[in-house]
């Protein structure tokens, strides 16, 4: 064992930023929960015992003569997905733009993702809402637990999404994000990246596949 | 006042003086040592409870038909018994090391995310009182540490007990994931310079594993409480067969976490005897490369094996096939790690210190741990000796026999580095015979008594079963068991007010904790050490030709310390406030919730925007 002369620890081993690697390390861990998430709503989904029920949403009579609408609706949430998956486009504009200390593009596509991402929230707030005034709530039936938990779950990250992006954009908006910290902005892209990511496993395995 | 008194530490720690003093140093403190000092007394307190809690279990079993406990107690003693020996005692004893020894063995300054460390701790410690505050309500969660559907429902726990159990578990759990995902980058990223992975120290690649456990386990326990608490709070049925809902759900997920997690608890203190037996048998590591990949091969069956924890349920017999072979599998590279355990003394001049009669020790009781753990993996076996004693004998020898003769093998190595004092050898020893008698006299019988039928959980047995004798034996030895842990802290109490004796590396040892002062200054490395290989010390005592000298200490002058900071123990306290808002959701509303979140956001806005230093 030899001294060197390093007086602080500059570089990091593998090269990536302790930051950087710390949200992947989380974002490792978040895939358990939303796969948890999942797995039990695949679980919950066919048994149902009256209200609502999942795709292939056909109205249906319970034992008791209670008629049932479907009541899921495909073109909201495809829009609500659509524009999702949009917002990843844009965050990377946001985060190109940022890299080059371009502000006013920054602060476009950073805001665009934002229009997105609250969108998605309104369609989510929507949906339930309406979910709700169609008689399926949490406590009707496991189809309806297990659903709300796993949208409102991942709703829920969406939001914190949100927030951590309008708190970066108003940092930009102070000219407070030059192209040395456009780490901050990359850091967070990459949670809404995985946010995204999520919604293209939950959008099919809830909404289109039986 | 407040402000002031930051400001004051900022300078400090900005001007290199001396380290700074009082209360609030350690609540705004960053440094990896102190939180490791402050994890480590935490949790051993933790441990004097369990430990109480299972001497009054202990009373009540002594004789036939005892009433010195009523069934109620009896069932909240049990379950607060191993919840808190699991969460509030050995994980975090792993903590205090992982926080203390991972830094100094990989030659970094400090953790990746000071602040971040200092939140874990004061989550767990916020966690940990949060659970206790039970037995203030007279509500101390009943249902067993394994929480089993539908005990935990609410038809059937219609009070406060499952409630406190759940949510201190919750809080717990970020505590864990974020000190996770904090030690997954320190280790990876944090390394000194030639410090290539497969020269880290054992120590450090058993914590390093155990990170990745963490961070694979957790989550599936988090939704799992998650579920439980939305049917219990918000009227789902997940649980709740009349509803359609399947109680196997949650035994599913929570094994799922509870197997990974037998191995949290049990890999650090394998690194940590991998780091004793070579210094104390001046040898290095027999088979290092065999010994990393066992480990990261017992982590990875890990999570394949957790319906082996469920073999009275009925699964059938695939199910039962696969789960038996494959937990059967573990035995293989675990039988590697005790062979090259041995490998590593065979042939070694042994130095007779107190650390390696743990570490012995260790490798003794597991050994009859594992042994009984390969015996309920077959199916057939199992049947008979599920819900009996012959269970609780086996989980205490790897748990007790493993895991905490590992962590106190580990207190006595690091004690000097830690605190600047050599324990007292006599004392030390004294501990260990004791410890050793005991736990074998407490836990041994058990074999017996489970074989002969004698069911866990239940408060109380009739007369005339034969099982008073082995009972009244068992009494005994936990109670031999506890004087030793009086001894342990005699000793501390001796050493406490003896002179700061301790020379930077009083055991020869080979890893670079031992290449700087004890106890370390702040900054831990005057100048980052470049590493060359795997015993960097030993190759650099070979090289002088003897021993080196002894590090002064420096004024640090100039080198750069992260700012102390009391917006992590402010976001634990909102954190720990939405859980108890969420207990009182009937009292409060919401308003509970929304007053911890608004604290939270607090803490963390603050957090994000101060300046980390």
């Amino acid at each position: 064992m030899t001294d060197t002369a390093h007086a602080v620890h500059l570089e990091t081993s593998t090269g990536l930023d302790n930051r950087k690697l710390a949200i992947w390390t989380f974002i490792g861990s978040e895939c358990l929960f939303f796969a948890t998430l999942i797995s039990n709503y695949l679980v919950h989904k066919e048994t149902w015992l009256t209200g609502p029920g999942p795709f292939p949403h056909e109205a249906w009579t319970s034992p008791g003569g209670q008629v049932f609408e479907p009541i899921i609706e495909i073109p909201l949430v495809t829009l609500g997905t659509a524009l999702l998956l949009f917002s990843s486009l844009f965050v990377v504009l946001a985060l190109a733009n940022a890299q080059r200390g371009n502000r006013k593009g920054l602060l476009l596509w950073l805001g665009a993702t934002l229009l997105c991402g609250l969108f998605f929230v309104g369609m989510q707030v929507y949906e339930f809402t309406h979910f709700v005034h169609k008689g399926l709530t949490l406590k009707t039936n496991l189809f309806g637990g297990s659903f709300f938990v796993l949208t409102g779950f991942h709703g829920t990250h969406v939001t914190l999404g949100v927030i951590w992006l309008a708190t970066l954009w108003i940092s930009a908006f102070r000219g407070k994000i030059p192209p040395a910290k456009s780490l901050n902005l990359e850091i967070a892209a990459l949670y809404w990246h995985f946010v995204d990511v999520v919604w293209i496993v939950i959008f099919p395995v809830v909404y289109l596949i039986k | 006042m407040a402000t002031t008194a930051l400001d004051q530490q900022r300078a400090h720690a900005a001007a290199g003086h001396a380290p700074p003093t009082g209360l609030w140093s350690w609540i705004t403190t960053v440094d990896h040592k102190r939180i490791g000092i402050l994890y480590g007394a935490t949790a051993f307190s933790f441990f004097l409870l369990g430990g109480i809690e299972a001497l009054l279990l202990r009373i009540q079993l002594g004789t036939p038909n005892n009433t010195f406990l009523d069934p109620e107690t009896y069932n909240q003693l049990f379950t607060m018994h191993g919840t808190t020996m699991i969460f509030l005692a050995i994980m975090p004893l792993s903590a205090a090391f992982f926080n203390y020894i991972i830094p100094l063995q990989i030659g970094a300054r400090d953790v990746a995310f000071p602040r971040l460390n200092a939140f874990s701790y004061w989550v767990f410690l916020l966690g940990g009182l949060f659970l206790n505050a039970s037995w203030l309500f007279g509500a101390a969660p009943d249902t067993g540490w394994f929480g089993y559907a539908n005990l935990t429902s609410k038809q059937y726990s219609p009070g406060l007990h499952v409630d406190f159990w759940m949510l201190g578990l919750q809080i717990l759990g970020v505590a864990s994931l974020a000190a996770a995902v904090n030690f997954f980058t320190t280790v990876l990223n944090m390394r000194a310079p030639g410090m290539t992975l497969m020269r880290m120290p054992i120590f450090t690649w058993m914590s390093f594993i155990t990170q990745v456990l963490l961070l694979l386990a957790f989550p599936v326990i988090t939704v799992a409480l998650i579920l439980l608490m939305f049917d219990r709070f918000f009227g789902t049925n997940f649980y709740v067969p009349s509803a359609g809902g399947d109680p196997m759900l949650w035994q599913h997920l929570f094994w799922i976490f509870g197997h990974p997690e037998v191995y949290i608890l049990i890999l650090p203190a394998f690194g940590i005897v991998s780091e004793v037996l070579p210094v104390f048998s001046r040898k290095p590591l027999f088979g290092y490369a065999a010994m990393v990949f066992s480990g990261i091969f017992i982590a990875f069956l890990g999570f394949g094996v957790w319906s082996h924890h469920m073999f009275a349920t009925g699964m059938g017999p695939i199910a039962d096939t696969y789960f038996a072979l494959a937990t059967m599998l573990i035995a293989i590279p675990t039988g590697v790690k005790i062979f090259n355990w041995l490998g590593t003394i065979w042939g070694g001049s042994i130095q007779y210190k107190t650390p390696i009669y743990f570490a012995l020790g260790f490798i003794a009781m597991f050994i009859i741990g594992g042994l009984s753990g390969v015996m309920h993996a077959s199916p057939p076996a199992d049947l008979q000796q599920t819900d009996t004693y012959f269970v609780v004998a086996h989980f205490h020898y790897v748990m007790f026999g493993g895991s905490i003769f590992g962590l106190v093998a580990g207190a006595y190595y690091w004690w000097p580095k830690m605190f600047g004092r050599m324990l007292d050898e006599g004392l030390g020893k004294l501990h260990f015979w004791l410890m050793l008698i005991g736990f074998n006299l407490t836990f041994f019988p058990m074999h017996i008594l489970g074989l002969n039928g004698m069911p866990r959980r239940v408060y109380t047995y009739p007369e005339g079963l034969g099982f008073e004798q082995l009972n009244m034996l068992e009494t005994v030895g936990s109670f031999i068991l506890a004087t030793s842990f009086l001894v342990f802290l005699i000793n501390i109490v001796k050493v406490w007010r003896g002179p700061r004796n301790a020379p930077a590396d009083p055991w020869n040892a080979a890893t670079l904790e031992w290449s700087i002062p004890s106890p370390p200054q702040e900054w831990n490395f005057e100048r980052v050490p470049a590493v060359h290989g795997r015993d960097p010390l030993w190759e650099a005592k070979r090289e002088r030709g003897g021993p080196l000298p002894e590090p002064e200490r420096v004024s640090g002058k100039g080198i750069h310390l992260p700012n102390p900071s009391y917006w992590p123990l402010v976001s634990a306290i909102g954190i720990t406030a939405m859980m108890a808002g969420l207990m009182l959701i009937h009292q409060l509303g919401p308003w509970g919730i929304i007053a911890g979140a608004a604290i939270l956001f607090l803490g963390v806005f603050n957090w994000a925007f101060e300046p980390a230093g």
